[in-house]
């Protein structure tokens, strides 16, 4: 189990081949990235993230505790970036080991859903019409109850 | 006792954290937060809407009615916007 938080880009295939080192009894194993998005009628420049990260340790950390026991993940791992990030970068990987797919799937979304609205990061977009904080979303607030 | 504030709140008061030496009438976070609100007008903009103002007390998050105790670091930020 491991949460990582950093502020150097990192190689989501790397991180995969890595966390697919050791499977001992594993069947199933899933890989989320999440990237900094940029859309033809949204345009971003760049997004700043920013983060209190002795509370992002203990907060991702608990997180993963709850995924682990909750849907008998063999292995979880986070990495998390924080600082100034370019659009099409990764910000998020995700990754979970289990014995069967739903599992693996599950345990993603939920460690996902949770990293959304319960890890202290902070998004600010730049724009070609200035810098906004990005407003947290009830989609997300409403993705993170459906587990409750 | 320190105060830290992140993103957008740490922007509209133009400080990151301060020290601070609250009353004892000050019992839990949301009287530390209308007592911040009552010292100066930039902390009473920032945080008139009390409900996107979150809070952790050494690096644990909390509601508003968690008493402050011997709390060391407080911390307050807006909803997060990870992932």
């Amino acid at each position: 189990m491991a949460a990582r938080l950093q502020e150097a880009a990192f190689d989501p295939g790397a991180e995969t081949n890595v966390f697919l080192a050791e499977t001992a009894g594993a069947g199933a194993a899933v890989s989320f990235t999440g990237l900094v998005r940029s859309l033809p009628n949204d345009p971003v420049l760049g997004v700043t993230l920013e983060c209190y990260p002795e509370l992002a340790q203990s907060q991702i950390g608990a997180i993963i505790a709850d995924a682990v026991a909750r849907f008998g993940l063999l292995k979880a791992t986070v990495i998390h970036r924080y600082g100034a990030l370019q659009p099409g970068e990764p910000i998020v990987q995700v990754m979970t080991l289990a014995p069967r797919r739903e599992a693996a799937f599950k345990g993603a979304e939920f460690l996902m859903d949770f990293l959304k609205t319960d890890a202290p990061f902070w998004k600010k977009e730049t724009t070609p019409a200035g810098d906004r904080w990005v407003e947290a979303r009830v989609a997300d607030d409403d993705a993170r109850e459906r587990w409750r | 006792m320190k105060v830290l504030y992140f993103a957008w709140l740490r922007e509209r008061l133009n400080r990151g954290e301060e020290d601070v030496s609250p009353p004892p009438e000050v019992v839990t976070v949301g009287d530390l937060i209308a007592w911040l609100r009552s010292r100066d007008e930039a902390a009473d903009l920032a945080m008139r809407k009390p409900e996107l103002v979150k809070a952790a007390i050494d690096t644990k998050i909390v509601p508003h009615d968690t008493p402050l105790g011997d709390a060391r670091v407080v911390a307050l930020f807006p909803p997060m916007t990870g992932g």
